[in-house]
């Protein structure tokens, strides 16, 4: 029973890893950049949310729908100003831009919103299904594993079938080639970042609604954990970042419970760099043969 | 490329020059008493600097008004870390700052503990609790208690008032004033024979799950749990417990003090939680209203310990220096000596505590106050 | 003058970039014993010193081996806990500082080198991304590790602890007490002796590369799968690289530890590896000079915005994000190119007039 217990626990807290890990996934995959700003726009989508909810008390797909937005503009006004001009430029000075972009988003935040720490009202109130004696699933986490899900199979689905997925597919194996064919590469990327951003906005608000701790640094470390389940379930890879982000969830839990809580941090990283060893290129990461 | 970069490193380079040159000459005048202090005011940990600045500012504000003697007041931004804290003091050493109010937090502070030792400036932190700031320098004084204090102050609450039979406690273990009030705790916890049932941590990292944290103190049946924190994880813990249905007591330190303004925050969840703490927000003695009243008008905010605790800083030192006779015009190595001789002899009464006195080793000694949450206000336990 | 060998252009550089750091450690001691520079410079030499070797240690692994680590701090502080540890059991046996700062810097290098060299090992199966997580995972292991580390110091010896505090005596002291971390540490490091070990950690740098390993390691960043085929040994040539690299970044972390009174695990996080990645991609991937001057000057750059106040970080990301975009967007490069170009003429002009004059 404790055992189920932990499973459940350990999905709860994977399902907002691998939520976030969809996000990061999904520009990886596509503009082939680590956008540290990620964990930041999910903490300005939670901030947009929150104001609406708990200040302006309006309904909570109002609030959803206008983070989305405003995350989405704000994914677009990030690319055009300080990733576009890197295109040419190597991976590593748009990986520093960055996190000049994610210092930037923090330290703006504290300014606008203080650094007062705010308690964000779940969107999907507080209850939950008991499902026996000791084992409890809250709704918080049904949704996000239900939006996880949807998510994953839209972008699967939007990528495989859609002439937009197609042309990022073709902007991920060779710019070059693609801008060759007549897709405009920069409008693609653009578009990636939109979606991206979008997601992060998703991924912010269910993230407070699980853990309702909302300041300016909010979205880093849940944003480094994202990383480490996208990593860990082949980034780039879309049903890898959901994989990815409910084992490490489970790992951590865990680790917790049956080792220490004083080392779990530790252990988790360790089951990572061990499974790396074994899988090079994470859990459903491609394996890239080397041109010679 | 080359030129680029070069042009560009020329322009930082010019940039700095200038503004290092604008910092110059920014003294103020001769007439005023310079105190200073480092706190983090922005990064994670902002929230605490920026209420001891301001209850700091609120302080030096009514002083000034009063006429008299005059202070000056300059607190700079230290992130939470000691080798920025050891720069933002050296910047106002360069402002010939004559009396510090140390630094907010306890590791910044006991990496500036040793900066004003070694200058011989007297300081006086407001809320560093760790007894490493203050061991073996006699220039250094706290305003809030030690860690040691709290810790065994606690042990001994609950244990006197048989508040429950069966404890859990769960820290932050990468943070030194929750570790340092942890391992006293345990240490008086064990002398009289609380019984300890489980004991578990998070860290900054992980501080959004508690699940395996509160499994295990209901697991092992805890009817207490001891939370040695400060309230925005105690507020998650709180929300987590009730999700869990578990309902056992619980009990915190001063770092729980802010919970119930905490914007959002519902405070039925903390019902029933019981703290010790030396300042309530809602007491109704004149002193605490009238600084409730002027922070809210100044910041819309409700004050919290932090803030309280800077604001007897101020207090502590502006009633030092009248007693001692402290001028203006004294150096800062002069000013340390008389306001040592203050501090050992006097008696303070301040937002946090009637009659505090210092001890030779900078401890403050103030009885901390049970307090338990009832209908979402602070109740006396007493 | 036959028979004297004429120095190579990088030779040359390379002299240039180490005359250039001497001459200005003399000028800034000599402002220092002047009393000149502010309490705030001062005060900033020894981090300067022990960022610039981060910077130039983890360029070369970025920037000569070619891969990307995001765990750097971690060997600093390796470096940092084993040197005071060491350091401090030195104090009990010998009075001199320096030979006890010595000591805990080569114990704090060495340490970091074995702790680079475990991390090597991995390294031999990944690449890219997968590898730069590894080396993130590494950095948050230690920090976790070093967060349950107790060592305390009594009249019986030593008292090792993991989670739990080990007992000791009355009269003696915790060295690393869990996440306090190392408190009461003597502050050892002076400018001089971190500028020493700088220094030494540059000219150690310069022969590698100048070497036949160096030539090799850089043939594996350039094409691992030609090198391979050539005979160069992969595996070799990257231990050796991280090994040296953690080396010098444990000496760091020593020098920086020595220079406060306290070190906190939380110190060597994530954000400090970013920073020093900072340092190295701004200064130019292999570019040594580069490194110094961008440690340098990033190091410096949040204190003197000072006079924003609360704007400060703000404007340190506004700066960061534009030297990006400057150094790195070829439209904008091309207009400051111009605006040089421009200046220099106007000077070039000015110097012929004036010759002119001279003459006429």
């Amino acid at each position: 029973m404790e055992f189920l217990s932990n499973v459940i626990n350990g999905i709860s807290l994977g399902s907002i890893y691998a939520i976030i890990a969809l996000g990061y996934t999904m520009v990886y995959g596509i503009a082939k950049m680590l956008n540290f700003a990620h964990g930041d726009v999910i903490m300005v989508g939670a901030y947009v949310c929150f104001f609406m909810t708990s200040r302006y008390n309006m309904p909570a797909v109002v609030g959803i729908l206008l983070s989305m937005f405003v995350c989405t503009v704000l994914g677009i006004v990030i690319e055009r100003l300080a990733y576009k001009p890197l295109r040419q430029a190597t991976s590593l000075a748009v990986l520093i831009t960055a996190i000049g972009m994610s210092y930037f988003l923090q330290n703006g935040a504290q300014l606008l919103w203080t650094s007062n720490p705010k308690v964000f009202k779940s969107v999907v109130g507080d209850g939950g299904v008991q499902l026996t004696e000791g084992l409890y699933v809250s709704h918080v986490t049904l949704v996000t594993i239900a939006v996880c899900v949807i998510i994953m199979i839209a972008l699967t689905v939007f990528t495989g079938k859609s002439k937009m997925g197609k042309a990022m597919r073709a902007c991920s194996e060779d710019k070059g080639a693609a801008q060759l064919m007549g897709i405009n590469v920069n409008t693609t990327i653009s578009i990636t970042f939109a979606i991206g951003s979008a997601l992060a906005a998703i991924a912010g608000v269910l993230l407070c609604s699980a853990y309702p701790n909302l300041v300016p640094t909010t979205g880093s470390m849940p944003g480094i954990k994202a990383f480490t389940a996208a990593v860990f379930g082949g980034i780039g890879s879309i049903p890898g970042a959901l994989i990815g982000g409910i084992l490490l969830g489970i790992i951590e839990i865990f680790a917790k419970a049956y080792i220490s809580t004083e080392i779990s941090d530790a252990i988790v990283f360790a089951v990572l760099i061990v499974v790396l060893l074994v899988k090079p290129t994470g859990l459903l990461g491609k394996k890239i043969s080397e041109k010679v | 490329m080359k030129k680029m970069k070069k042009l560009v490193c020329f322009g930082l380079i010019s940039a700095m020059m200038l503004s290092a040159f604008a910092g110059c000459g920014k003294k103020s005048g001769s007439d005023v008493i310079r105190i200073g202090g480092t706190g983090p005011l922005t990064g994670g940990a902002a929230v605490y600097g920026n209420a001891a600045k301001r209850g700091a500012e609120i302080a030096v504000e009514e002083i000034n008004a009063l006429g008299g003697m005059q202070f000056e007041l300059r607190y700079e931004d230290d992130t939470h870390d000691a080798e920025k804290a050891v720069n933002a003091y050296n910047i106002l050493k360069d402002w010939e700052v004559q009396i510090s109010l140390g630094s907010v937090t306890t590791n910044p502070c006991i990496a500036t503990a040793a900066e004003t030792y070694a200058d011989r400036i007297f300081a006086l932190t407001p809320s560093a609790s760790s007894t490493d700031v203050t061991k073996g320098k006699d220039n250094m004084f706290q305003m809030c208690f030690s860690d040691p204090n709290q810790g065994s102050a606690s042990a001994q609450y609950i244990s006197e008032k048989a508040l429950g039979t069966k404890i859990a406690i769960i820290y932050k273990n990468d943070d030194a004033y929750s570790t340092g009030i942890f391992e006293t705790f345990t240490d008086k916890a064990d002398e009289l024979g609380i019984n300890v049932v489980s004991t578990t941590t998070f860290n900054t990292d992980s501080q959004n799950d508690f699940s395996v944290q509160l499994s295990d103190a209901k697991n092992a049946g805890a009817d207490l749990v001891f939370l040695p924190m400060y309230y925005e994880a105690a507020a998650l813990i709180l929300d987590q417990a009730k999700k869990m249905n578990y309902a056992p007591k619980f009990f915190g330190v001063d770092g729980m003090d802010g919970i119930l303004t905490l914007e959002g925050f519902d405070t039925t969840l903390a019902e029933g939680v019981m703290l010790l703490t030396p300042f309530s927000a809602d007491a109704t003695d004149e002193k605490t209203v009238n600084f409730v009243k002027k922070y809210n008008e100044k910041y819309n905010e409700t004050p919290n310990q932090f803030a309280a605790d800077a604001y007897d800083c101020v207090y502590a030192i502006y009633e030092a220096c009248q007693k001692g006779e402290v001028t203006s015009d004294m150096t800062a190595e002069e000013i340390c000596d008389i306001m040592i001789a203050q501090f050992t002899t006097m008696k303070f009464d301040g937002l946090t505590g009637n009659g505090m006195t210092w001890g030779k080793n900078g401890e403050v000694s103030k009885s901390p106050k049970g307090m338990v949450i009832q209908n979402g206000v602070y109740v006396g336990l007493d | 003058m036959k028979g004297k060998k004429t120095l190579s252009k990088t030779s040359k550089n390379n002299f240039i970039t180490m005359g250039g750091l001497l001459l200005v450690y003399v000028i800034v001691l000599i402002l220092k014993e002047g009393g000149i520079t502010t309490n705030l410079i001062n005060g900033q030499l020894v981090p300067i010193c022990a960022y610039m070797i981060m910077a130039i240690s983890l360029n070369l692994t970025v920037g000569i081996l070619g891969e990307l680590s995001l765990g750097h701090a971690g060997f600093m502080s390796v470096g940092a806990f084993g040197g005071v540890l060491v350091g401090t059991l030195m104090q009990e046996v010998s009075d001199s500082k320096i030979l006890c700062l010595l000591v805990a810097v080569i114990a704090g290098g060495v340490l970091a080198a074995l702790a680079g060299f475990l991390i090597g090992i991995p390294v031999l199966r990944l690449r890219g991304d997968y590898l730069a997580i590894v080396t993130l995972a590494f950095g948050q292991i230690i920090k976790s590790i070093v967060n349950i580390l107790y060592v305390g110091l009594d009249a019986d010896g030593l008292h090792v602890g993991f989670i739990e505090k080990p007992e000791i005596l009355e009269e003696g002291k915790m060295i690393i007490n869990g996440a306090m971390g190392a408190t009461g540490i003597r502050k050892l490091s002076t400018f001089t002796f971190a500028f020493i070990v700088l220094m030494l950690c540059l000219i150690v740098i310069y022969n590698l590369i100048q070497s036949r390993t160096g030539r090799a390691i850089m043939a594996l960043r350039d094409n691992r799968i030609a090198a391979e085929s050539v005979g160069i040994n992969v595996t070799k040539y990257k231990l050796l690289v991280f090994a040296i690299s953690a080396a010098m970044a444990g000496m760091a972390g020593t020098v920086f530890a020595y220079n406060y009174s306290t070190v906190a695990p939380t110190k060597f996080d994530f954000n400090t590896s970013i920073l020093v990645l900072v340092f190295v991609v701004l200064g130019g991937l292999g570019s040594m000079r580069g490194s110094l001057i961008a440690a340098a000057l990033l190091t410096l750059l949040p204190e003197l915005l000072r006079e924003f106040s609360d704007y400060r970080m703000l404007v340190y990301a506004i700066v960061l994000i534009l030297v990006m975009l400057g150094t790195n967007n070829p439209k904008i490069r091309d207009f400051f190119a111009k605006i040089v170009g421009k200046i220099k003429s106007v000077f070039v002009r000015k110097k012929t007039a004036k010759e002119e004059n001279a003459n006429g």
